[in-house]
């Protein structure tokens, strides 16, 4: 049900499109105008905001359930050379999903994917790299370090 | 019989115009924006979120402040508000091993590995209110630890290498059950429980966790692990022909583990109950876990004794937007029926009088 | 790309006014079993799947609709791909198993009681079928009646599944279970509700 022409190109597809999904829109919009191009692009579908139910599993690793829902964010464009580009993201950040589905779009030419990478999806990765360290860090300030304490008999 | 009656729309529309007027309170005073809300309200944006059964922030901040800080008002609109969005589909079910984690404990080991890290907790405060937070005082950067990166081991694979602990949890059957699409029927799928239950009311799932402890299908739980922290939602895109990460969502999860005697099925061994909240919500992780374990009463073939255990008793009355609706619907004009019973209650207090007079004019009779 | 981007062209232009016509056609079609209800839409569906059918799908079927297709209809990747970008529908391993079936060759139909018949608590819970056919006025005649009909109507859609008379009779039996069909020719629906009987039979 899931096959697809592009499974040859997904894993770089992939990561960039889960990369640029969690990202923040603004930081997003910040280095996109940096990138200082504004393709033509026709909206095939969206931006439109739905839900996506949640998915756990009992006991951590056992058989899945639904626990909720998310608001999620989707997009489909064209560009004026017939390159179409997908994008969805949680969230309801409407410019920010067009905006990754037209990155989508223009990564399927090779030279502009370098580019992205470069300038875009680089430093979008790295930003979440630090955030997390700075959160590790934080989190293992409060680590409980144990002493045995001296026991009452002899 | 109905009798229509027309009226109170100006009425209503004032009313609407004062709701509003003292939502917003002392136009003195600065508005909250959603963003103060979401950030300095953050669990109540949390249990909005959880019990709204819908993931986004700004939204709970968004409800928090419509409903006048009436948490139960905001976790309405947030649930009337997801009845008009489309539903694009199912994640892939969320990886809690591979959480970036802010907050791990456990009450059964002491020297697990990942160790304890204790987070953004009240527990340890004294709980004595802090006068100066009714100033804008500055608030010291977090302490960091540098260097410090040991996988954070699940408890449950600690005590799952011995054998002595139940595996993960099963149900039979590959379809997984959706409260929100198929109208509940009793007896329930542990699936569709735990979808109710992280869902249900914190206070009556706190209270319901709190009767077992208490002795009402007691069940001598421990806490084996909880964790917060944020963990990748994922999803399936068929245009794109594989999964991608639609970003991160935070939630609490809380392994109960609970000693278990045996039965004719199963040797004497480690029982676990589950619970998964959006946001930081521990309390009610807890309450969920200690409630989903007791609900498997008939599972684990122990007898139903207490309310917590009873399927139809927990679930049907879990949900606070339901409970708010059919008790708060009762202040909503009853005129016509409370006439019918007027009536009846007349016609019974005559029939009462006259049967006394019939007894007191024949006092004979009695004797 | 080229597959690619073929999937996501010929959906509806206004998704929104578009599917409620749709909507309105299916639902006046199966109130009123028998008269023909036009489809106008500006969709461009891969073939095999035709016009009416494409609508029809695209209007009722979203992620919780499990949808089976015919044996002409999944050999076809493109067909596959269209429908899983416009409606994010799941697709069904079995009949047993749709909410929805779609079939564009009534010759290679299973029996119509290999689909979801629903249960009695929840009759609602059966196939809806979505007929391809040629035609809905030229093919032999089939006199209606039951629900939504003063007296009788008549319907005359080609091709049809073999033995399609008993087959019917034998859905008419499970009422209140049984399937749903929407007979869909390129421009045109008409539909067979389960409450409809078909033949010279009893008014």
């Amino acid at each position: 049900m899931m096959e697809s022409s592009e499974t040859k190109t997904g894993n770089a597809r992939q990561e960039r499109l889960s990369a640029l999904a969690s990202a923040s829109g603004a930081d997003l919009l910040d280095l996109w105008a940096r990138l200082g191009i504004d393709p033509a692009c026709e909206m095939v579908r969206g931006p439109e905001t739905g839900l996506v139910a949640l998915r756990g599993r009992m006991g951590g690793g056992g058989a899945p359930f639904n626990f909720g829902e998310a608001t999620v964010t989707r997009a489909t464009v064209r560009l004026e050379n017939g390159a179409v580009g997908h994008a969805i993201a949680l969230g309801r950040d409407r410019r920010k999903a067009k905006l990754i589905a037209i990155l989508d779009a223009l990564a399927q030419e090779p030279e502009m994917e370098v580019k992205i990478e470069t300038e875009i999806v680089a430093p979008l990765k790295a930003a979440m790299a630090a955030r997390d360290e700075k959160r590790r860090a934080e989190t293992a300030a409060t680590k409980v370090d144990f002493f045995t304490m001296v026991r009452g008999e002899d | 019989m109905y009798v229509a009656v027309k009226g109170g729309e100006a009425a209503i529309r004032n009313a609407h115009r004062l709701l509003a007027d003292r939502r917003r309170g002392d136009r003195s005073l600065p508005s909250l924006t959603l963003a103060q809300i979401a950030e300095q309200l953050s669990l109540a944006c949390d249990r909005v979120m959880a019990e709204g059964s819908v993931y986004d922030r700004e939204l709970a901040a968004l409800a928090i402040k419509q409903a006048r800080g009436d948490l139960i008002e905001a976790i309405f609109l947030l649930r009337a508000y997801r009845t008009t969005l489309p539903r694009f589909g199912y994640s892939v079910p969320i990886d809690t091993a591979a959480m970036h984690v802010e907050r791990r404990v456990s009450a059964t080991y002491k020297d697990l590995p990942g160790g304890q890290m204790l987070g953004p907790t009240f527990d340890y405060t004294h709980r004595l209110l802090d006068p100066s937070l009714g100033r804008d005082g500055d608030v010291e950067e977090p302490e960091i630890r540098e260097g410090d990166d040991a996988k954070v081991m699940r408890v449950s694979d600690t005590l799952a290498q011995e054998g002595l602990i139940e595996d993960d949890g099963d149900v039979p059957g590959e379809e997984i059950g959706d409260i929100t699409r198929t109208p509940m029927e009793f007896p329930m799928e542990r699936d569709t429980r735990l979808q109710a239950l992280a869902r249900g009311d914190e206070g009556f799932l706190l209270a319901l966790g709190y009767s077992t402890q208490r002795g009402y299908a007691r069940t001598h739980p421990f806490v084996g692990e909880i964790r917060i922290g944020e963990v990748e939602v994922k999803l399936d895109v068929p245009e794109l022909g594989f999964a991608v990460t639609l970003g991160r969502i935070q939630v609490t999860e809380c392994q109960m583990v609970t000693q278990f005697a045996g039965s004719a099925k199963a040797p004497p061994q480690f029982t676990r109950g589950y619970g998964l909240v959006f946001g930081q919500s521990e309390r009610k992780a807890m309450a969920m876990s200690l409630c989903d374990r007791a609900l498997r009463a008939s599972e684990l073939g122990e007898d139903i004794v207490a309310p917590a255990q009873d399927q139809e008793f927990v679930i049907s009355h879990s949900d606070n937007v339901q409970a708010t609706g059919f008790v708060e619907h009762l202040k909503l004009p009853h005129y016509v029926d409370f006439l019918a019973e007027l009536d009846l209650v007349r016609r019974m207090r005559g029939e009462h009088a006259a049967r006394r007079d019939l007894q007191e004019s024949m006092p004979e009779a009695a004797e | 790309m080229a597959a690619g981007a073929h999937i996501v062209e010929g959906g509806f232009a206004d998704p929104v006014f578009a599917s409620q016509s749709v909507f309105r056609a299916v639902m006046d079609a199966m109130a009123r079993p028998g008269p023909v209800q036009a489809i106008d839409t500006d969709l461009r569906p891969p073939a095999p799947l035709n016009i009416a059918a494409a609508a029809v799908v695209l209007t009722l079927a979203d992620a919780d609709t499990p949808v089976w297709l015919g044996q002409d209809l999944a050999r076809d990747d493109a067909v596959k791909g269209w429908l899983a970008f416009q409606t994010g529908a799941p697709l069904a391993g079995l009949p047993s198993e749709a909410t929805f079936a779609i079939a564009a060759n009534a010759a290679a139909l299973p029996s119509l009681s290999s689909f979801a018949l629903g249960t009695q608590e929840y009759p609602d819970r059966s196939t809806t079928l979505i007929l391809q056919v040629e035609t809905l006025t030229e093919g032999e005649a089939l006199t209606l009646r039951g629900p939504g009909i003063k007296g009788s109507e008549t319907v005359a859609p080609r091709p049809m599944p073999g033995h399609f008379d008993m087959q019917w009779r034998e859905n008419n039996a499970l009422y209140p279970r049984g399937i749903d069909i929407i007979l869909a020719a390129p421009d045109a629906v008409a539909c067979l509700p389960r409450t409809v009987r078909i033949g010279e039979g009893e008014s």
